[in-house]
């Protein structure tokens, strides 16, 4: 389970002081996909990070499994956005996946069986051997995917995973992603920028607003368990999610938040 | 092998061989009635490179060169690479070191020959110290570069997967900076060519370099000129020897270079 | 009523009005860039300092290392004297000489040979065979054609620096877009046309390249042929002052090589980023 309370983040450099994040409460409850959708610049990967531990908060807490955050931690696996850059070109596929688990001390054969039944679980089986510029952008996130999942984590953190593959390719990842959850029985947190892929995703649906970044709003997705994109996609409920999240998202680019300003009067 | 490709490889050869045999086809014709003492027939040239580089001269002679060019490269690489990791890793130990080091990399490293002499005489010892010293700086600051510019991202996939300390530096940072370091190694090598031959011209007893000025001084051409040509082929075989080595150990990185040139 | 802008980025637009800022991009970390100069000049001193102890302290022989105000005070006096600076020039004119020459011919026999990939499988193997050859071995040879003349400085100035440039110049013109060179010859621009308008922009970084590696290769055969040839120069200077035993004399003009090298590295590159940014403007004009 993950908690985030008061979640504050400034960026110091010189002079200027930028407040990235001011204010983030919200809570993934075990087992559950939850998608966190904002406008651009809104402070998503900074949350992320403070989220795995990579970035300090100025204030509040993040709490995984009832014990605060303060660095990476065992439970916890990320996939970036930048795939390309997250994966290492001198290790092949195998050695990337198992790369995690040497450090965390699992003995040989069990790494074998996890990194084998990782890259099963993603559709990669046979490209062990393979490096990760050899093949497409597509199977790269999948790679990423698959060293996430042979991590053995309770959470999930994927921050954009899908931005940067073609529309095809995306809607495969999707899917990919969604299977997983639902055999592994993880906790994911799901960024991303594209509404539709929010909603067709997840549970519930944290809509936060522009930066400084506080929670705009959140709504639970009460679209059947078993989705697939034709069908689910073209479900009326679907677009008036989408169009109360949309609504959203577009008044938190302009600023305006739908909480009463407390200055006012 | 079918006609086409055996085609295929006689062009490739052509094309590797051709010119090569040319000019020396150019220059032995050239120079075959030459009465110029100073460049005297290549007939004349390499028979003497026959008589001259005999087993025996080129294990009193070539071999140590080459040992103390072994060593002092040896030495500057491991040094220069541990250190370098280590300031490139710290952004305020390299800010405060990086000025020093460009200006040591700045003096001519030929120059260093008097100066070294003064602390360790004329012997082996000094040579190697010669050709560390000189090549060191390259290293050096390639690892330092190298480190400095290891992907963000990289680095966060290490830090968010629990990858630290030794690991990070062996599985990370060090196969990242490699290919800024082997161009390091790249430039060390000819300085260190460079220093083997001008420690042994200033002070030595034997080695090739020493050679060649003896055959020049007491104005043997011919076996001069041999000498230089020897010089030649051993800077171009330790050079193809490097590039088969960096070949391999880059096989990774040459391969992402050519995914990346293609997309 | 007013509402006060709480963030950076923020534009208020008084009062009654929705706050219309627009979202800060995430924040780079900017570099502190006044401390690391600072930095900088700490360890310079740093150096210094620890130079002047070593020997003072008795860790080293002073007669081997003196320490740094000696050798400053030796420095001091050689820039008062006409020979040093009779020496500089002799060493900087061997230098530009030797530099200019083997960047002209450097270019040009980069462009002709990259241009035409007939010429450039031809020549590789020899180009791969002559580049290594250590300039050094050319000494002996130098010293009999041109003694202790400006020559012999030359012959090693040039050959070495020559392939500097047309390794760079090679690798220039070997990233010329593909495709920006057929839409110029689909447009019927001959080859002087396409050298020009496509072969030449996207070479002219890596010219720059070059010519900055040869800069720093140029000064180091400079000065090595004078050291061990006995050409004119600083560095028939050190040989001097080493032969005479005169130490710190010795240590001080090296340490004026090494800051010749740096300025002449630094030269290069504000050169290089003065004329690229010209450069680069222009090309944003000409790109297709």
């Amino acid at each position: 389970m993950l908690e985030v309370s008061g979640l504050r983040k400034i960026y110091r450099s010189g002079e200027r002081e930028v407040e990235a994040l001011r204010d983030l409460t919200f809570t993934v409850d075990n087992g559950d996909l939850v998608c966190l959708v904002g406008p651009s610049g809104c402070g998503k990967t900074t949350l992320l990070r403070c989220i795995a531990g990579l970035l300090e908060p100025s204030g509040g807490s993040v709490r995984l499994d009832g014990r605060e955050v303060s660095g990476p931690a065992p439970g916890l696996a990320m996939v970036f956005q930048e795939y390309g850059r997250s994966l290492f070109p001198w290790m092949s596929v195998r050695d990337n996946v198992e790369l995690p688990l040497k450090q965390k001390k699992i003995p040989k054969p069990r790494r074998a069986t996890l990194v084998a039944e990782a890259l099963n679980a993603v559709g990669l089986e046979g490209t062990e051997t393979a490096y990760p510029w050899q093949l497409s952008g597509g199977m790269q996130q999948r790679v990423a995917i698959a060293r996430a999942v042979a991590y053995e984590p309770s959470t999930l953190l994927m921050d954009e995973p899908f931005a940067a593959v073609d529309a095809q390719t995306r809607a495969d990842l999707e899917d990919l992603v969604r299977a997983l959850w639902q055999r592994l029985k993880v906790t994911v947190l799901f960024i991303t920028h594209d509404i539709d892929e929010a909603i067709y995703l997840g549970q519930r649906v944290v809509m936060l607003s522009s930066s400084p970044t506080v929670v705009q709003d959140e709504i639970t997705v009460d679209l059947p368990a078993a989705r697939d994109q034709l069908h689910t996609r073209a479900d009326p409920r679907f677009t008036e999610l989408r169009t109360h999240v949309y609504e959203q998202i577009q008044a938190a680019k302009r600023g305006a938040r739908l909480v009463v300003d407390s200055q006012a009067g | 092998m079918t006609s086409v490709a055996r085609a295929f490889g006689m062009r490739r050869i052509a094309y590797v061989l051709g010119l090569p045999v040319v000019l020396f086809g150019i220059w032995f014709l050239a120079s075959a009635g030459s009465e110029n003492f100073y460049a005297p027939p290549l007939r004349q040239i390499l028979r003497s490179f026959a008589d001259t580089w005999t087993l025996e001269r080129l294990d009193a002679d070539v071999l140590p060169s080459l040992l103390r060019l072994l060593a002092g490269y040896a030495i500057a690489g491991v040094l220069g690479v541990a250190v370098g990791v280590t300031i490139g890793l710290n952004r305020r130990v390299r800010a405060t070191v990086e000025p020093v080091l460009e200006f040591f990399r700045a003096v001519p490293p030929p120059v260093l020959v008097p100066v070294i002499m003064l602390f360790a005489g004329i012997g082996d010892g000094m040579k190697i110290i010669v050709i560390a010293f000189g090549c060191v700086w390259p290293i050096l600051l390639n690892t330092v570069e190298g480190v400095r510019a290891v992907d963000s991202v990289q680095l966060d996939t290490a830090k968010a997967y629990g990858i630290g300390g030794p690991a990070r530096i062996s599985r990370v940072v060090l196969p990242a900076a490699s290919p800024q370091i082997a161009a390091g190694l790249r430039q060390a090598l000819s300085i260190a060519i460079i220093l083997m031959v001008i420690s042994e011209m200033f002070a030595s007893s034997n080695g090739l370099g020493f050679t060649i000025v003896q055959f020049q001084r007491s104005f043997a051409i011919p076996e001069m000129w041999s000498g230089i040509i020897l010089l030649g082929l051993l800077g171009f075989a330790l050079s193809l020897l490097f590039r088969l080595a960096e070949g391999r150990a880059l096989r990774w990185y040459h391969g992402l270079r050519e995914a990346q040139r293609k997309a | 009523m007013r509402r006060v802008c709480t963030g950076i980025g923020r534009v208020c637009t008084g009062i009654g009005r929705v706050c219309t800022g627009i979202a800060g991009a995430a924040p780079a970390v900017t570099r502190p860039r006044d401390n690391s100069t600072l930095l900088g000049l700490a360890g310079l001193a740093g150096l210094l300092l620890f130079l002047e102890a070593l020997p003072r302290l008795g860790v080293v022989n002073d007669a081997y290392l003196p320490p740094t105000s000696r050798i400053a005070a030796a420095l001091a006096d050689e820039l008062a004297t006409v020979e040093f600076w009779q020496a500089v020039r002799d060493t900087l004119t061997g230098w530009a000489i030797g530099l200019v020459i083997a960047v002209s011919a450097g270019v040009v026999a980069g462009i002709v040979i990259g241009a035409m990939p007939v010429l450039r499988a031809a020549t590789a193997s020899t180009i791969e065979f002559l580049r290594p050859i250590p300039s050094v071995a050319l000494i002996p040879l130098a010293v009999l054609l041109y003694g202790t003349d400006l020559g012999s400085v030359l012959l090693l100035v040039v050959y070495a620096a020559f392939w500097q440039v047309l390794v760079q110049v090679l690798y220039g013109v070997a990233d010329v877009d593909p495709i920006a060179d057929e839409t110029a010859r689909s447009f019927g621009f001959g080859t002087w046309a396409r050298v020009r308008y496509v072969l030449w922009p996207t070479a002219l970084p890596y010219v720059f390249t070059g010519i900055r590696l040869a800069a720093s290769v140029a000064l180091v055969l400079a000065v090595t042929a004078e050291l061990v040839i006995g050409a004119p120069g600083l560095g028939k200077l050190i040989a001097v002052a080493q032969n005479s035993g005169a130490v710190p004399v010795m240590y001080a003009l090296i340490a004026v090589t090494g800051l010749l090298g740096v300025a002449i590295n630094l030269a290069a590159r504000f050169f290089e980023r003065r004329t690229l940014a010209w450069h680069q403007s222009v090309r944003g004009e000409v790109a297709p």
